[in-house]
């Protein structure tokens, strides 16, 4: 299983050697895996639809409770073999479509890299891994969608659809994480058989609400709806594997998974009915205003999406059965119409449904698909779009919840459903011929199978639909929903109140098909209305994101230097002082008794030179008392016990005047550039940092908080050290290696040094 | 002792931080050397100050004087006045060096990095 899993990445990473070798025929190779896969997952379907599961586990990081674990039951097994069976005539078809595209073989990797990501998703069992996955699909399809990297549109919406898929994707790791911690495990199976402890505890509303947030921006629900359309940037192929039949169900998909355990409370019944059957109404009416034959599919995979949603969210055993036909049949017939399109495309040169005409005769296998599909799409008999609507009607009528409202909208969309069914099977292939860019011609062979077989897996799906009840759907219900009583697939459920339903929708559908263009023209103001629509919201937020990471760029980066120690400064007051103040005592002491003559006399010279040094205007003045600093305190040293100390600091103060000497009088005069303010503002932090170090160091002698770790260097010098003086001991042996960091730290100085003066004087020699 | 040091400190990081917020380079330098003899006296001061004891051990003894000064503070203070005077060299270099192509003392000129 788990190579099965991973069997696409192993490939992606053979594809460049492969291109090589194979060249234009590399799509017959590679779409043998996906093949294979669909035969290996189809092994199971006998198992699975006994009633069976399949559980496979791999420790992966045991110590955060996180296995690579695969769970194959009836709802994954269905996934699983839409996902390599349209997968293998994806990338039959692609490798027609993009002929001779110089980025072909990054096509082939991004897609196969897509495949191994969505099987990973539909068949975890641990919901870590299952959100690695989720984030894997957002990932390659950002990578799918700007295929055309070199045009802006492409890269803009690749962006968008990354931006909101991923935003979504933060929220719904809150809310995994929350469930897994409620639930205490996050294995999937275990999590789902006890349902009840989730929905009694009192972080049930948050975990479902960010789920919530992450499955209906994965599946476009709206108002996060807008990624999808523009996501028709994609190459085709790409549209159809990824639109239709997999990444945006993902988030469908979760949800059904997730049903045993997050589902049936009011919350659930409304909110999931609410959102989805309004996405399926705008996805449908948005389709019914466009043109364009990619848009127009793009939008009713909105509509397929909301239904999904809204029957989910129903949840009777009737609305699940319903949910997975649905599922079933949109799969087959969506990706089978984006192909056709596809070859329309590339066929005719262009897009616009309208500028199409006649081409039955010209693209007769093509023409077959279409039909079919489409036909499947508005629901008409006797195929399996038919049964799926039919049950739709059903679970909506028997819905506990917001009845009438979505039953108004179901029928709505079925009516509009009809209307645009009509359009895509009739108005490219009918009527009169049209001049079209190029010239049209019947799609080759790794075009038209996958879209001929697609769609006459519909027809026979609604012909014997015993077939997909008994293969499949039935175990799938039966994951989502747990044991059913009465789930059967007919074409015939008798003259009832869906099938009147039905027939008014479809009568209404024709008029809506034959008024196609005048409608279209009367709606033409609605684009002012949609202008304001989500979409811009989403622009918004991005200039607000670009905007305000200006502003902190122009604050924090203002390129001067003193600005970014007063910001430093402030903070360390703040910080520092606050724990000073808060967690102790710090009071001014003047208590100088004991403090020898010669000893107050060097305190007074350092303290006055350093003032000297700060205030003059001299640049010898400045470097005679930063000598004076340094020697004072060199004579500190030496009279409280560190002679060490003393010698060292008379070294290098020595060598610092004469650098300074050296160095500083090839530098400009002192000058005072500052404001009198800016002066005073400064002299005014400066003051509160001394003053504040002055309390910090009277606080911090009072105070022993550890006792020193110094006695074992004192006790150890001699007998381990083999030494008299400890602190040199400390340096050469117990803490060598730090000395040898030192030498380093001065090394590198020392290259650097002479690197500048080196440089100089090649430069002049120029 | 330690609270007339604690004056000391406080005087020298005062003069330090008003010297490096000064806009013109020299001034930066005289701050930054100020600044390192502050900390290391913080941290000379903080552990506790002796007379006349340091930290050696007679011949052949095991052990020194009781009462003898701290030695850990006195190694992290030695190395910082050896990293200290590496950083300041190459500090003054690189001023020097940046002086003579930007021709200015004011850091304010100093702000773009495009010349």
């Amino acid at each position: 299983m788990l190579l099965a899993v991973l069997s696409g990445f192993l490939l992606a990473a053979a594809v460049p050697w492969l291109y090589k070798l194979l060249q234009g025929r590399i799509n017959w190779a590679l779409a043998l895996l996906p093949a294979g896969l669909t035969v290996y997952f189809a092994s199971f379907m006998p198992e699975i639809a006994a009633g069976d599961q399949v559980l496979v586990s791999y420790n992966w990081i045991p110590s955060l409770d996180i296995q690579l674990s695969f769970l194959l039951d009836g709802l994954s097994l269905m996934f699983a073999l839409l996902i390599s069976g349209i997968g293998t005539f994806i990338l039959l078809y692609a490798g027609s479509y993009l002929h001779g595209d110089r980025d072909l073989p990054k096509f082939y990797i991004f897609i196969l890299a897509f495949m191994a990501s969505m099987l990973g998703l539909v068949l975890s069992n641990n919901l870590i891994s299952l959100f690695v996955f989720w984030e894997l699909t957002s990932i390659t399809s950002y990578m799918l969608i700007g295929y055309h990297h070199e045009q802006l549109k492409s890269r803009k919406s690749a962006l968008q659809g990354l931006l909101v898929t991923v935003g979504g994707g933060m929220a719904l790791m809150a809310g995994l994480i929350l469930m897994g911690s409620v639930a205490g495990t996050y294995e999937i199976s275990e999590i789902l058989n006890n349902g009840d402890v989730i929905r009694d505890s009192g972080l049930y509303t948050g975990i479902l609400i960010l789920i919530l947030i992450g499955t209906f921006s994965k599946s476009a629900q709206v108002p996060l709806h807008f990624w999808l359309p523009n996501a028709m940037a994609a190459p085709t192929p790409v549209s159809a594997y990824l639109h239709s039949a997999t990444m945006v169900k993902a988030g469908v998909y979760l949800l059904a998974r997730l049903n045993p355990s997050l589902g049936e409370t009011e919350l659930w019944h409304t909110i999931l009915p609410l959102f989805g059957a309004l996405t399926m109404f705008t996805g449908m009416f948005l389709a019914y205003r466009s043109t364009e034959i990619k848009k127009i599919l793009a939008y009713t995979t909105l509509m397929a999406l909301g239904t999904l949603t809204m029957l989910i969210g129903i949840g009777t055993e009737l609305a699940i059965g319903a949910a997975m036909t649905f599922l079933l049949a949109h799969a087959l017939y969506k990706a089978s119409l984006f192909l056709v399109a596809g070859s329309l495309d590339h066929s005719t040169g262009t897009k616009d449904i309208t500028k199409m005409g006649g081409l039955a005769r010209i693209m007769p296998i093509t023409t077959y698909a279409a039909i079919l599909a489409a036909l499947s799409m508005a629901g008409i008999a006797p195929l399996f779009g038919f049964i799926a609507k039919e049950m739709l009607f059903e679970a909506v009528l028997e819905s506990n919840y917001l009845t009438s409202f979505l039953l108004v909208l179901t029928v709505a969309t079925a009516m509009l459903g009809v209307a645009i069914g009509g359009v895509i099977a009739l108005r490219p292939f009918f009527g009169a011929r049209k001049e079209t860019p190029s010239k049209p011609h019947e799609a080759p062979f790794a075009m038209w199978i996958g879209p001929a077989t697609l769609a006459t897996l519909g027809l026979l799906c609604g012909l014997l639909p015993f077939l997909p009840e008994r293969g499949i759907l039935s175990a799938a219900v039966t994951s989502v929903y747990g044991e059913y009583e009465s789930f059967y697939l007919t074409l015939w459920h008798g003259f009832n109140l869906p099938l009147m339903l039905s027939i008014a929708s479809i009568a209404v559908g024709v008029l809506l098909f034959f008024g196609w263009d005048a409608i279209r023209a009367r709606l033409l103001w609605l684009d002012k209305v949609f202008a304001y629509g989500p979409e811009r919201g989403y622009e918004k937020a991005l200039d607000g994101m670009n905007w305000t990471a200006q502003w902190q760029t122009r604050v924090l980066q203002n390129g001067y230097l003193r600005y970014y120690l007063l910001t430093i400064l402030a903070t360390l007051i703040g910080l520092v002082g606050y724990t000073l103040f808060t967690g102790y005592e710090p009071r001014l002491l003047f208590d100088f008794v004991g403090v020898q003559f010669i000893e107050a006399v060097i305190a007074i010279l350092i303290v006055l030179a350093a003032v000297v040094a700060a205030t003059t205007h001299s640049r010898l003045g400045a470097v005679v008392s930063v000598g004076v600093v340094g020697f004072g305190v060199a004579l500190v040293y030496v009279l409280f016990s560190a002679p060490d100390l003393g010698i060292t600091q008379v070294l290098v103060e020595t060598l610092t005047v004469l650098l300074l000497v050296l160095v500083l009088f090839r530098l400009p005069e002192f000058l005072d550039l500052s404001s009198t303010a800016a002066r005073m503002r400064d002299a005014v932090v400066a003051v509160a940092v001394g003053s504040l170090f002055t309390l910090l160091l009277l606080t911090a002698t009072e105070l022993q908080l550890h006792d020193p770790i110094s006695q074992f260097f004192v006790e150890n010098s001699e007998p381990e050290g083999h030494g008299r003086n400890i602190v040199n001991v400390i340096l050469v042996d117990f803490r060598a290696l730090d000395t040898l960091g030192e030498i380093f730290v001065l090394a590198l100085a020392a290259i650097g040094v002479y690197a500048m003066i080196k440089f100089r004087a090649e430069e002049y020699k120029k | 002792m330690e609270p007339l040091m604690a004056y000391v400190v406080g005087g020298l990081y005062a003069a330090a931080i008003y010297m490096m917020l000064r806009r013109s380079i020299v001034k930066l330098v005289i701050g930054l050397i100020l600044l390192s003899n502050a900390a290391n006296l913080l941290i000379f001061t903080a552990a506790g100050l002796v007379r006349g004891t340091p930290p050696l051990i007679a011949e052949g003894a095991q052990v020194p004087p009781p009462g003898v000064a701290d030695p850990l503070p006195q190694a992290l203070v030695l190395t910082a006045i050896v990293i200290a005077f590496g950083v300041l060299a190459f500090a003054v270099v690189l001023i020097h060096r940046a002086y003579e192509i930007v021709k200015a003392d004011d850091l304010d000129q100093m702000k773009s990095t495009d010349t």
